[in-house]
């Protein structure tokens, strides 16, 4: 049993933000002063945990005093940490632009208790060691999530997040029928104990690649893998800015992190080089016709929307690279960059939707062919987008352009060179994309006479895009150390 | 602190000397004209001075080397040889002269801040290429560049400013990802690609050389954008729509020479000379420099823009360096080497003066230019010793270059080096001298298209004088002086003498 001071960061990056909300409802008046302060210590919390973990290593508590089998266990390894920390951080940004963004009383009053209990199950999801609690983590987030995307109020947002609640629900429920048969299958739901008896039961084989499916597809509904799309552009888009920002940054990320989490883990057993060319080519797809209709958006917010379905892809295009890969530094480094890829593309959402929220607040419209004028009066701002979309482009330096790179590297090393000429083609889409909005910032109108206008709205988004350009893209070298990998030259 | 740690910083320290202050002249405030000067010539100076230090540690051969993990495997280094201090030289000098020049011709002009900004970042850029002493801090630098570059080429803000702009791009980071998967493709093959002098692939088996031929030919076409090849050039003449000082600077010097630079590090420190020459690499090289070269001049006959000529009789030119590259023996390197240099101080001067004149004059095209010597004798001077020299006259810098390059020609017993330059010299002598003549003895307009008077006893504002003047004396001085210690072309017989092990 590890030290008490040890774990306590593990649950407390999931009560406090409960108790956040708990308080932000009962103290309506004062949701802003509760919502910034949970976020404060919230963030601490994670930061801790970080900190944590770097020093022992994978942490694990069990609560409750139950048999392992059926318990509600928690768990904090390299990966979930680290998305832990981005989503935290990531979280408190949001939190700080959001304080200054909503401005009548109902609307505040909707907001902090709901983005409290969002931000609650999402480091729920994140840390939950058993395939139960990350039924329970998943609902929550859906709900919240859908709630708050229809924030906005109008009849698109209504329409758009009505849908995205179905389609999360159904999401979850093919995910939990999936659960059901492991649970019949091997009598546990403990992360750990299931993925001993799958490796052990072959002859459960057919069973467990049923489940696997199952539980895979409700979760490639959730994180919007193309062709189960459909449901994320008009959601992410009709949402207020800093809901698109978690929605895009860190809700799509919590979905594709139990996929990644039952393939390595759970069902590294079944998995095989079939399923994972399966995935990578609907990822291929996503990369394609996400930036391609990125492309061809006529709303700033759609634009961003999209290009989350391709950036999404990217992250699947990993799967068959990371089986055809023996373990090694080779794909130690595989792994690191699709976190890093993934750590990289939640900063830099958040920062873009931040940043295009205040350009739609201060235009009245985010139509991006007359945006001329206001990216103008806002340098800042569109610095931050600039930022933000030269790391979704993957350009150096950032965090996703070290990602590309060591993803092109072993593409190329395996022998399957297709992926590169998806990469390719995807960034050289995502570049017109984010140069189609950037090119509209160097016009006639008059420009103001300093940079920054209005901080508590424009330094988050600086803060959050620069993170995802300066740090990840020139330091990113203690993220092998908190995932335990080495990494050496491959 | 000791010598060791000042080696391993200076690299370091010379990148951030145009990068700090170009961050914080992003936040001043646009009337602070004081601040923003002081920040631009603070870093210029600076960076000149650190160069110097950088040079005499080169120049004792000691190693001068950065290096800076950014995840494991991946390692930015920034080092210093023979060649990459010929370019950051180069760079930081007409970087001090173009900023003078620049805070003269963007008075009163809006967005002050932002171009500043960008213009220092531009430079770093440069510096960080010039000083990659591995293929993913070139790779990284070289896409910076294209990134501080865009807003430049923008800046006036006008619907042509942002197509050309656009269309910059385009090719630009088109070319960057050819490069970026040349360059993974041979992380592939090999581990980490430090230029070495002498080239790092010789070791391989002939089953590979399928691959590096294929390699070569991606860093190839991701290089020849930037060096204008034929025909990845089409962005140069559209991006001539920028304000002159990034014509000068970036068009003439940084952007341009960095794809030159690019091509000369693969072809001797990537791939070594000999492996290059036995793949047929330099061969193909060779025929399309030469291409360039011709078709180049032939189109900036057919310019009557003054800036497009210029612009055409750039891509010509910068392919002079390629061709050094390309021919195989230390004395055509020389001529290519030297010509970094030479193309870059020659080619500033005449933007310079092609800038004086529009914003004195309003004369834009050659057509106008009937008789602008005796309205502006200094300018038009500092524009004669720039044609000259590119025409090739001695004792003009540019007659060194084509020296070196047709003696290198001959002693690799590629007599065709020698049409080539001289077809290249005709033409050359074909687009700059009616220039000469329409400006010295044609005689002058009754009025000019848009004269502007600064209300100085000179022809115009000193701060746009004053700079093509010093460039035109370096010009002769380069030229004059060729075989002085530190001159040019000594350090590019120094960078001969060490690819070739003499």
């Amino acid at each position: 049993m590890p030290e008490p001071a040890m774990t306590a960061p593990l649950v407390l990056c999931i009560v406090l933000p409960l108790l956040g909300a708990l308080f932000a409802t009962a103290l309506p008046g004062r949701a802003v002063a509760v919502g910034i302060v949970t976020a404060l210590v919230t963030a601490a919390a994670a930061v801790a945990l970080t900190l944590a973990v770097w020093e022992q290593g994978t942490l694990h508590l069990v609560l409750g005093g139950w048999e392992p089998a059926l318990a509600i266990a928690l768990r904090a390894d390299g990966i979930a940490t680290a998305l832990v920390l981005m989503a935290n951080l990531v979280a408190l940004g949001i939190s700080v632009y959001a304080s200054g963004y909503f401005q009548d009383a109902i609307r505040i009053r909707s907001f902090w208790p709901l983005w409290l209990l969002l931000w609650a199950a999402l480091n729920g999801l994140f840390l939950a060691g058993d395939l139960f609690n990350l039924y329970v983590m998943l609902e929550l987030l859906g709900i919240s999530a859908a709630a708050l995307g229809a924030l906005t109020g109008n009849r698109e947002a209504i329409a758009a997040n009505l849908r995205y609640l179905l389609v999360g629900l159904l999401g979850s429920i093919t995910y939990l029928l999936g659960v059901a048969f492991l649970y019949t299958a091997h009598g546990s739901l403990d992360i750990g104990i299931l993925a001993a008896a799958i490796a052990a039961n072959e002859q459960l084989f057919a069973v467990d690649a049923a489940a696997m499916t199952l539980m895979i597809s409700g979760l490639a509904l959730k994180a919007a893998l193309f062709p189960l799309h459909f449901w994320l552009p008009p959601a992410h888009a009709n949402a207020p800015a800093p809901v698109s920002a978690a929605l895009s940054a860190l809700v799509v990320k919590a979905a594709f992190y139990l996929i990644l989490r039952l393939w390595l883990d759970v069902f590294a057993p079944v998995t095989g080089m079939a399923a994972a060319m399966l995935l990578a080519l609907l990822g291929s797809a996503a990369v394609l016709w996400g930036s391609w209709r990125a492309l061809r958006a006529a709303r700033l917010k759609l634009l961003a929307a999209y290009s989350t379905v391709a950036q999404i892809g990217y992250l699947f295009l990993f799967l068959p690279l990371l089986v055809a890969t023996p373990e090694g530094p080779a794909r130690d480094n595989l792994l690191a960059a699709l976190l890093l890829m993934a750590v990289t593309h939640g900063f830099a959402k958040a920062g873009f939707f931040l940043a295009a929220g205040l350009v739609q607040t201060n235009a009245g419209h985010d139509r991006i062919d007359e945006l001329g004028g206001t990216a103008q009066r806002l340098p800042a701002t569109t610095f931050a987008i600039a930022l933000a979309g030269s790391a979704l482009i993957g350009l150096p330096p950032s965090g996703s352009f070290i990602g590309k790179w060591l993803l092109m590297q072993q593409a190329i090393a395996t022998g399957q060179w297709w992926w590169v000429v998806v990469i390719l083609a995807g960034t050289a889409l995502a570049a017109a994309y984010v140069f189609r909005v950037l090119s509209r910032a160097f016009g006639l109108e008059p420009t103001p006479l300093r940079f920054i206008t209005d901080p508590r709205a424009e330094v988050p988004a600086l803060v959050l895009a620069l993170v995802s350009v300066a740090v990840l893209g020139l330091a990113s070298g203690p993220l092998w150390t908190l995932l335990g990998l080495s990494g050496a030259d491959a | 602190m000791s010598w060791d740690a000042i080696d391993s910083l200076l690299p370091v320290a010379i990148v951030l000397s145009s990068l700090l202050p170009g961050v914080f002249i992003f936040l001043v405030d646009e009337e602070n004209h004081l601040l923003r000067t002081v920040l631009n010539l603070l870093g210029a100076v600076l960076k000149l001075a650190l160069v110097g230090l950088l040079i005499w540690g080169v120049w004792l051969g000691q190693p001068i080397e950065t290096r800076i993990d950014i995840a494991p495997g991946l390692t930015l280094v920034l080092s210093a040889d023979a060649l990459s201090v010929l370019f950051v030289t180069l760079s930081s000098v007409l970087w001090l002269i173009t900023t003078v020049y620049a805070i003269g011709y963007l008075e009163h002009s809006p967005n002050r801040s932002r171009f500043f900004g960008f213009f220092s970042l531009c430079v770093s850029a440069t510096v960080g290429i010039a000083l990659a002493g591995n293929l993913i801090t070139f790779v990284i630098f070289y896409e910076l560049l294209t990134l501080a570059t865009y807003p430049l080429v923008a800046h006036r803000g006008t619907p042509e400013a942002t197509r050309g702009a656009n269309i910059y791009l385009a090719y630009t980071l088109s070319g960057g990802l050819l490069l970026l998967v040349g360059a993974v493709w041979l992380r592939t093959l090999i581990g980490p690609v430090d230029f070495t002098v002498g080239g790092v692939l010789s070791g391989l088996p002939a089953s590979m050389h399928g691959q590096l031929v294929a390699i070569f030919a991606l860093l190839l076409a991701g290089l020849g954008v930037k060096a204008a090849l034929v025909p990845l050039h089409g962005w140069l003449p559209q991006s001539m729509v920028a304000p002159a000082p990034v014509s000068s600077l970036l068009h003439a010097v940084a952007v341009v020479k960095a794809g030159a630079f690019g091509i000369v590090r693969v072809v001797y420190d990537v791939y070594g000379v000999e492996l290059a020459y036995q793949l047929g690499l330099l061969g193909a090289l060779g025929l399309l420099a030469s291409f360039t070269i011709v078709y180049g001049s032939v189109m900036a006959l057919a310019q009557d823009g003054l800036k497009a000529r210029l612009a055409y009789s750039t891509v010509s030119q910068v392919s002079y360096i390629a061709l050094g590259a390309s021919l195989l023996g230390p004395v055509a390197t020389i001529g290519g080497m030297v010509h970094l240099v030479h193309q870059g101080i020659m080619k500033i001067t005449l933007f310079f003066c092609a800038g004086n004149y529009a914003e004195t004059l309003g004369v834009h095209k050659v057509s106008q230019m009937d008789g602008v010597g005796r309205r502006m004798p200094l300018t038009t001077l500092a524009f004669t010793v720039g044609a000259l020299g590119m025409i090739g006259i001695p004792p003009i810098a540019g007659f060194v270059s084509k020296w070196y390059l047709g003696l290198g020609g001959v002693t690799s017993g590629q007599y065709w080096v020698l049409l080539v330059l001289a077809a290249s010299t005709l033409l050359n002598a074909g687009y700059f001298l009616p220039i000469l003549y329409r400006a010295w003895f044609r005689p002058a307009p009754a009025e000019w298209p848009k004269e502007h008077h600064f209300g100085t006893r000179f022809e115009t504002m000193g701060a746009l004088l004053w700079p093509p003047v010093v460039t035109a004396v370096l010009c002769l001085l380069a030229g004059l002086l060729a075989s002085a210690p530190f001159s040019p072309l000594e350090w590019a017989q120094l960078i001969a003498e060490r690819e070739y092990g003499l």
